[in-house]
C-alpha cells in the first residue's frame, strides 16, 4: 500500500513539476511569425537600382553585419536572415515588396528601409498590420508619432534637429546675428527650415531672409547675392552638394564673408569643399554625429578598430570612405541591439517595447558620447550631434555633443 | 522560287495588324475570364494584390496600345496622365470624401481633357519628335506635383495616403480581394469598350492613319479630330488606371510617377504586342514580374539582368506575345489537320 502509495505521489510531483516547468518555458518562449527558436527573420527593403543607388551600399553593409552576428553564434542562439529587396526607389514598388516581406516572407519586421517617400508609402499599411518598421533610414521628422504611428521608428537625427542645433549656437555664439537661410524647396529643405525656427523660438526674427531654390535651377548665384543684400551676417546653407558648393564659390567671389554653417548633407570633403575650394572654405561650419571612415584620428579608436576589422573579414568591397558604410554598420548594430533585449519573447509588440526602451546604447561607428536613447513617446534614437569646423583640409570637431531638444 | 515569292509567303505575323486579329477567340476569352475570376479564392492576400496591380498596369499598357497600336503614334508620356488620374482620385477621396467608384470617372474625364488639349500641339508632330514632346510632358509632372499653389491638395513631396476601401454590403472579403473584382470589373468594361472602339468607325479611321495618312485623309478621315481623339481615348483610359493604382498602393507621391513608369509601360507594350490587346496584360506580367526574377537572379546586377532578358524576348519574338499566341495558333492547327 506504502510503495503504491509513494509511486502516486512520485507521479503527481512529476506530472506537477512537468507543468510548472512546461508553463514557466512557456512564458520564457513568445514568437511571432518571423521568429522560431532557431532564426529570426528580418525584411529590408533599398534603392538596389534606380536613382537613389548610391544608397544601397548602406543595405550590403547592414547585410554583411547580420553575416557577422550570425558567424559569432548569432542572437540568443538564434540566426538572422536577412532580406533585403530592391523598389528602385519608387513607392508603388516599396509597397509590393514591403507586402511580400510580411505576407510572403513572414517576417518579424522590416527594419531600415531607405528613403521618404517609399517608407511614407508603407507607414500606414505596416501600421495596419502591425508589424514594426524599425529605424527608417531618412531624415524626415514625420517617422517620431509614437501616437499615430506606434510601431514606425527612425534612426538618423532628423533635419530638424540637426537645424536646432544650429540654432543653438548661433544664439550662444552670435545673440545679435542677422541670419540668411538658403533653402532647397523640397521636403528636405522646408523640414530644415521649420527645425531652425523651433529652435530661434521666440527669436525667429533673427532671420532677415528666407530664399528658396528649385533643384532644377542650373545656378543660385543670384540668391547668394540677394542673402548679402539683405544684410544677413550668418548664412545658413540648407542645400544638397552642388548647390552647396556653388553657394561657397559665389559668397567668395562677391566677398562676402558670413559665419558660414553648411547641411550634415553636404558635408563631403570630396564631393562639395574641394570642388568649391578649400583656400575659400576655410571656416565654414557643420554638424555630425558619425565617425569619418577616412579621417586619421580615429585609426586608435576602439569603435572603429571593430569597424575596419569587420570590413577586412565580412565586407571587403565596401569602400570605407564611403558614409553609407558607416550608417549601415551602426543602424545594423542598433538592430542587433534591440533583438538581444528581447531574449525569448521575440513577438513584434515586444520589439517595438524594446526599441522604445534603448539606453544610452553607443554604436562603434558613431562620435563618443553620442548615446541612443528613446522612451515610449520619444521615437528619435538619436538626437545629439557635435558641430565641426573646416580648417585645412579635414572637419574638426569642436566643442560639446549638443542634443537637439529644446529643453521645453 | 524566287526570292520575292519567299518573302511573300512568309508568316503573317509581320504585317500590319487586321482588326479581328486584335483580339482573341471567344473560347480562349472565356477560359481567361474563367481563370481571373476564380484565381483569388485560392492564394494569400499579396498575390491578390500584385494580380491587381498586373490588371491596372495592364489597363495602362492597353491604353497606350490604342493609341500606338490603333493610331500609330509614340507616347512616352503615359505616366504623366496615370499621375494626374492617380491624384484626382487621391485628392477627392481624401480632401472631398468622395466615394472611391465615383472618382474613377472623374479621372476618365479630367484625363480625357488633358490628353485632347496634349493631342493639339502634338498634331504638329510625329514620330520620333512626338515620342519626345511627350517625353517631356513626363518628366515635368513629378516636379508640377511638387509645386507650391498645388502644395495644399497635393501634399506636395511627402504625397498623400488614400483609404483603402472596405467590401461593401457586408460582403465577406478581404479588402485585397474585393478591390481585385473591383478592378476587374473596371478592366473587363474598358477592354470590351476598347475591343468595340477599334473595330467601329473610329477605330477604321485610327487604323487607316496609322497606316497611312495621307490616304486616309483622301478618303475623308478627318485626321486632326481623329489623333487627338486617340490621345484622349488612351489618356482617359491611362487616368482611370491610375486611380485603380492609387486605391490599391493606398498612396500617391511624384515619386511614384517618374519616366521610369512610362518608359515601363512603353516596353510592356512592346512585349505584348505592338497592336494586340491581349497582348498588354502579357506585358504587364512582364514588367511587373520579371523584374523580381532578375533581382532573384543578382542583386546587385539585377539591371543587367532585366536587359538581357528583355533582349533575348526582343531577339526571339520581335513582335512580342501576339507572335507567340499566333505561333501557337499555327501550331494547333497542324496538329487538327494531322
Amino acid at each position: 500500500m506504502t510503495a503504491v502509495r509513494f509511486q502516486v505521489a512520485v507521479v503527481l510531483v512529476a506530472v506537477a513539476l512537468c507543468t510548472a516547468m512546461s508553463s514557466a518555458a512557456l512564458a520564457q518562449k513568445k514568437y511571432d511569425s518571423g521568429a522560431s527558436d532557431t532564426e529570426i527573420k528580418i525584411g529590408n527593403i533599398m534603392p538596389y537600382s534606380g536613382p537613389a543607388s548610391a544608397y544601397a551600399a548602406i543595405g550590403k553593409a547592414e547585410e554583411a553585419y547580420f553575416n557577422k552576428v550570425n558567424a559569432e553564434g548569432g542572437i540568443n542562439g538564434r540566426k538572422i536572415k536577412f532580406i533585403s529587396y530592391d523598389d528602385g526607389y519608387s513607392p508603388p514598388k516599396t509597397v509590393e515588396q514591403a507586402r511580400k516581406l510580411v505576407e510572403s516572407d513572414e517576417v518579424l519586421l522590416i527594419f531600415g528601409s531607405l528613403g521618404t517617400s517609399t517608407n511614407g508609402a508603407i507607414r500606414k499599411y505596416m501600421n495596419e498590420k502591425k508589424v514594426p518598421q524599425l529605424f527608417v533610414a531618412s531624415g524626415a521628422s514625420k517617422w517620431n508619432d509614437p501616437e499615430q504611428y506606434p510601431w514606425t521608428m527612425g534612426w538618423q537625427p532628423s533635419y530638424a534637429s540637426e537645424a536646432r542645433i544650429y540654432a543653438k549656437y548661433i544664439m550662444k555664439e552670435k545673440p545679435d546675428a542677422k541670419i540668411g537661410v538658403l533653402y532647397q524647396n523640397d521636403d528636405f529643405g522646408k523640414d530644415y527650415l521649420k527645425g531652425l525656427k523651433d529652435g530661434l523660438g521666440a527669436k525667429a526674427s533673427m532671420i532677415v531672409l528666407a530664399d528658396s531654390y528649385e533643384t532644377s535651377e542650373p545656378a543660385i548665384d543670384e540668391h547668394v547675392v540677394k542673402l548679402k543684400a539683405a544684410g544677413a551676417d550668418v548664412l545658413i546653407s540648407i542645400t544638397t552638394p552642388k548647390f552647396a558648393a556653388q553657394a561657397i564659390k559665389k559668397a567668395a567671389e562677391i566677398n562676402w564673408h558670413p559665419m558660414h554653417i553648411i547641411s550634415n548633407v553636404s558635408a563631403s570633403v570630396g564631393g562639395v569643399i574641394e570642388p568649391a575650394g578649400l583656400e575659400i572654405s576655410q571656416g565654414i561650419l557643420s554638424a555630425t554625429y558619425t565617425k569619418d571612415g577616412s579621417d586619421p584620428q580615429w585609426n586608435t579608436d576602439d569603435g572603429m578598430k571593430k569597424f575596419y576589422n569587420f570590413l577586412t573579414q565580412y565586407d571587403p568591397k565596401a569602400n570605407k570612405l564611403d558614409a553609407a558604410v558607416v550608417f549601415g554598420y551602426a543602424a545594423a548594430q542598433t538592430m542587433a541591439k534591440v533583438l538581444q533585449m528581447c531574449g525569448d519573447d521575440l513577438t513584434r509588440e515586444n520589439v517595438m517595447k524594446q526599441a522604445a526602451h534603448l539606453k544610452d546604447f553607443a554604436p562603434d561607428t558613431l562620435l563618443p558620447g553620442i548615446k541612443i536613447n528613446t522612451a515610449p513617446d520619444n521615437f528619435v534614437p538619436i538626437e545629439q550631434l557635435q558641430m565641426m569646423r573646416f580648417k585645412g583640409k579635414k572637419w574638426e570637431l569642436f566643442g560639446e555633443i549638443i542634443s537637439s531638444e529644446t529643453g521645453h | 522560287m524566287s526570292a520575292a515569292e519567299d518573302v511573300v509567303t512568309e508568316a503573317p505575323a509581320v504585317e500590319a495588324v487586321p482588326k479581328r486579329a486584335m483580339t482573341l477567340g471567344t473560347g480562349t476569352s472565356l477560359l481567361v475570364l474563367a481563370a481571373l475570376l476564380i484565381m483569388p479564392v485560392f492564394v494569400k492576400n499579396f498575390i491578390i494584390f500584385q494580380m491587381t496591380m498586373l490588371l491596372i498596369y495592364g489597363l495602362a499598357v492597353l491604353a497606350l496600345n490604342i493609341l500606338t497600336g490603333g493610331s500609330g503614334q509614340f507616347s512616352l508620356g503615359q505616366s504623366a496622365f496615370y499621375a494626374v488620374g492617380a491624384y484626382t482620385t487621391a485628392v477627392l477621396m481624401e480632401h472631398f470624401n468622395v466615394n472611391y467608384a465615383l472618382t474613377l470617372p472623374i479621372a476618365g474625364v479630367v484625363c480625357f481633357a488633358f490628353g485632347f488639349l496634349f493631342g493639339q500641339p502634338a498634331l504638329r508632330l510625329s514620330g520620333v519628335y512626338l515620342a519626345l514632346a511627350t517625353f517631356a510632358l513626363a518628366t515635368a509632372m513629378p516636379q508640377l506635383l511638387k509645386l507650391n499653389f498645388l502644395e495644399h491638395w497635393t501634399g506636395g513631396v511627402q504625397g498623400l495616403v488614400v483609404t483603402k476601401p472596405d467590401a461593401p454590403f457586408g460582403l465577406p472579403m478581404s479588402q485585397d480581394m474585393w478591390l481585385y473584382y473591383f478592378t476587374l470589373v473596371v478592366v473587363i468594361a474598358i477592354y470590351i469598350f476598347s475591343v468595340n472602339l477599334l473595330r467601329s468607325r473610329s477605330g477604321r479611321a485610327f487604323m487607316a492613319i496609322r497606316d497611312n495618312e495621307i490616304a486616309a485623309s483622301a478618303m475623308g478621315v478627318d485626321v486632326a479630330l481623329y489623333k487627338t481623339l486617340a490621345f484622349g481615348v488612351s489618356a482617359a483610359v491611362t487616368g482611370v488606371a491610375g486611380s485603380l493604382g492609387a486605391i490599391a498602393v493606398q498612396f500617391v507621391a511624384p515619386d511614384s510617377y517618374t519616366i521610369t513608369l512610362a518608359i515601363s509601360l512603353f516596353l510592356g507594350m512592346v512585349v505584348g504586342g505592338v497592336g494586340w490587346l491581349p497582348g498588354s496584360i502579357v506585358g504587364a506580367a512582364f514588367i511587373i514580374f520579371v523584374p523580381n526574377i532578375a533581382e532573384g537572379i543578382s542583386k546587385g546586377l539585377s539591371g543587367a539582368v532585366f536587359g538581357v532578358l528583355l533582349f533575348l524576348v526582343i531577339y526571339l519574338v520581335p513582335h512580342g506575345a501576339r507572335q507567340v499566341a499566333i505561333l501557337g495558333q499555327q501550331f494547333a492547327g497542324k496538329l487538327r489537320k494531322n
